[in-house]
């Protein structure tokens, strides 16, 4: 059982936790991840943890209510219990002196970068933020990734704020002006790490992207979440969920991603209908 | 007296009712029905029944007790040796072990060591479960690392021999195996429940969601504990890497076995964890993690259910029994049949199924023969789900995090056979971790051994 501590909303449909798990906060890396089940009845889900606060035992998972799962979850409140939360799982994210590296978060992906660009700021590296969302409403993560990067741009699909257009329309003028950019990590949904992807290959640039495939047991047991990099099967959540972008078979990993779409759909509307009553 | 030729036979699910239920399917003896079969057994008096038994249960013993209603008795003969009656009793490989050498069955069919077995111990459950004398407390701490059969029995045996012991399980349930692989219809998850409750009660703190490997490491953990047994089983899945595995529709037996028992897939939308109802599922593979894929798609609705296996029923690894109910459920058996490649609709959906035909050779190392491809003799079969059941190998979490531990070309961690000890001091291992994928009996075996010489590491101090 892990107590919620805090909760926050962020943007229509998107939830801050602060959970109380003293070993987690103390252990887990930047890039690794926790699975959580809120009911006997429950799926094991995996979040990505935003952050952690090893003195006050406190990690930090944003998510986006977007199934059953998340919706649930979000209904929970301040002082309730999460029945499992397991972690920190997967490993954690390559922390180095690169020199310029660009980040890149799309949605959601702003949460999984966060971690990761402040352990690369603390190495030195001269950081360019680049994230993103459908409009300003759903921004989030801005007042906390800005003040790291040395060079920060923001994108709106709608242009209600920032650049309009996608993260990939802004690294591609950057691209452009020919900076010298030595690593680019970009996650955030599959077709915007595609096309980031696809970006940088031409630059011979090297792109770190986290994967997100549907997870059971998380621990490398069952092979749900296999994705192909560069012809070989991995299995993301133990040998990922970071990759070589370029290597990344896209089209697998949103193919399998929609394996359960029927199921989902039937998982959802049962529970709007409870909720509803 | 004349003596019966055949076992009492046990009672079940009649094959056409039983596939449409996850109800377990043989129902146990009854008193009388115990009272009969136990006195088919001869009472030799050097029993090579319990030669064959990995945790030399007193055999005769508890089966006298049988004879004369002593089932309490009973229960506590079986104990001594067994921590888990109910569970080997119904899932041990008895025809290769203790029945294999029962002298009746030089002759009749052997005595049904394995119904008596569990007979007693649900007789036990349902009368009120006896908790043994645990001795006084030593002082000393092991954690033992996965809760599947050779961890439940080290922690039990440690527990009753006065050590503070705490169980670390990676899932949200206690188990592994028990829970996540073996199917509700051959063990009914309630019976292992029971068991995790009776090595509780023993004194066993079980910890759970804990990542060995992840959240501490084994050095940490010696740190905090006198000694460490590693029971982490053999969680990593194979496949064939053939063309088009990956596709939507392929599960590993892991997965699949994982989402229907562990998650409860067979109850969604009321459990949130879905399935895949194919109508039509091949699943790969001739063991007995096989024979539990192809009659647990039946159950969820499967048209057909086929099992594909490269050799020929005779070399099929699942025990007869499994086998046998596989057959009566309608189970469609493919021998001489390898798959080599999958082809998938235009939303990566796997619609069928390339074979080829094989024909049997030499033996190879393990003995059976081997199988050999038929050049030009491809054919394809349409399916919906497919199931790679052919094995699994050590999880690697643990002996990739762990330094000084010596470990095998197949990712196995390398243990001492009598002993369990491993190369690092402090530090035992046993059951899949060490052999490789293998039976529940061989892990509690592992078990009780590892058990018998951390107790004496922790006495004597010496590695």
């Amino acid at each position: 059982m892990a107590k919620i501590l805090k909760k926050r909303i962020l943007a229509p449909g998107i939830k801050e936790f602060l959970v109380h798990s003293p070993l987690i906060a103390q252990k887990a890396l930047p890039g690794q991840f926790i699975v959580l089940r809120i009911s006997e009845e429950g799926e094991r889900i995996p979040l990505t943890i935003a952050e952690t606060f090893p003195e006050e035992g406190a990690v930090r998972i944003i998510f986006q209510e977007v199934g059953k799962s998340t919706k649930h979850l979000g209904l929970l409140a301040e002082g309730e219990e999460i029945l499992d939360f397991v972690g920190p799982l997967g490993k954690p994210s390559e922390i180095e002196f690169f020199g310029n590296v660009i980040g890149i978060g799309g949605g959601v992906g702003s949460v999984v970068i966060y971690p990761v660009l402040k352990a690369l700021k603390r190495k030195g590296n001269y950081l360019i933020g680049i994230i993103g969302a459908r409009n300003k409403e759903l921004l989030i993560m801005e007042d906390e990734i800005k003040p790291l990067c040395d060079e920060f741009y923001v994108t709106t699909d709608d242009g209600s704020y920032g650049q309009k257009g996608f993260v990939s329309d802004a690294l591609s003028l950057l691209l452009k002006e020919g900076r010298k950019i030595e690593r680019v990590i970009a996650i955030g949904p599959v077709p915007m790490m595609r096309s980031v992807a696809n970006l940088t290959k031409s630059y011979q640039i090297p792109t770190i992207v986290s994967l997100n495939p549907i997870m059971l047991d998380a621990t490398g047991m069952c092979g749900v979440c296999r994705v192909e990099v560069g012809g070989e099967t991995k299995f993301a959540c133990v040998d990922g969920p970071e990759f070589d972008g370029h290597k990344v078979n896209f089209d697998l990993l949103a193919a399998r991603l929609a394996t359960y779409q029927k199921e989902e759909k039937v998982s959802l509307e049962r529970f709007e209908r409870e909720m509803r009553r | 007296m004349k003596i019966r030729e055949k076992k009492v036979p046990m009672r079940e699910q009649p094959p056409e009712e039983r596939v449409k239920n996850f109800n377990e399917v043989p129902f146990g003896y009854t008193e009388e029905e115990a009272v009969l079969e136990a006195s088919r057994c001869l009472s030799c008096k050097k029993p090579p029944c319990v030669s064959g038994c990995p945790v030399e249960i007193d055999i005769p013993g508890f089966i006298a007790r049988i004879k004369e209603r002593k089932f309490r008795e009973a229960a506590r003969i079986l104990k001594e040796k067994n921590c888990l009656p109910a569970i080997c009793g119904r899932v041990c490989p008895q025809e290769e072990q203790c029945e294999k050498f029962c002298v009746l069955g030089k002759k009749f069919e052997p005595c049904a060591i394995g119904r008596l077995e569990r007979f007693v111990a649900d007789w036990e459950a349902r009368e009120g479960i006896e908790i043994p004398k645990v001795e006084k407390p030593t002082g000393k701490r092991v954690a033992v690392v996965g809760s599947g059969p050779a961890g439940l029995t080290v922690a039990g045996d440690l527990a009753k021999m006065g050590h503070e012991v705490v169980l670390f399980e990676a899932l949200h349930k206690p188990g592994g195996v028990l829970v996540y692989g073996i199917p509700e219809f051959r063990l009914p998850k309630a019976i292992v429940q029971r068991e995790v409750d009776f090595v509780k009660a023993l004194g066993v703190k079980v910890i759970l969601n804990f990542v060995v490997g992840k959240i501490k490491t084994v050095d940490e953990l010696l740190s905090d504990f006198d000694a460490v047994f590693i029971g982490t089983g053999a969680g990593l899945p194979w496949f064939m890497n053939i063309p088009g595995e990956n596709a939507s529709g392929i599960y590993s037996a892991n997965e699949y076995l994982t989402r229907v028992n562990l998650m409860k897939a067979y109850l969604f939308p009321e459990y949130d964890t879905p399935v895949i109802r194919g109508r039509r599922v091949a699943v790969i593979g001739g063991g007995n993690v096989a024979m539990d894929s192809a009659r647990t798609a039946l159950r969820l609705g499967a048209e057909k259910s086929m099992i594909i296996y490269r050799r020929g029923r005779e070399e099929m690894p699942a025990r007869e029994e499994e086998i046998v109910r596989a057959e009566e459920e309608g189970v469609e058996f493919h021998f001489l049949t390898l798959p080599v490649r999958y082809i998938t609709d235009e939303r990566g959906w796997v619609k069928e199924m390339e074979c080829i035909k094989m024909t049997l050779g030499e033996p190879d190392a393990s003995g059976r023969r081997r199988p050999i491809p038929c050049p030009g003799s491809e054919f394809r079969i349409p399916v919906d789900t497919v199931v790679c059941a052919i094995g699994q190998s050590p999880n690697p979490l643990i002996p990739q995090t762990t330094p000084g531990l010596e470990i095998g070309k197949h990712g196995n961690i390398i243990a001492d056979e009598q002993t369990g000890k491993t190369t690092k001091r402090g530090v035992f291992a046993g059951g899949d971790i060490v052999t490789g994928a293998a039976t529940v009996i061989l892990a509690m075996g592992a078990g009780r051994v590892a058990a018998r010489s951390i107790d004496e590491y922790l006495k004597t101090g010496i590695w």
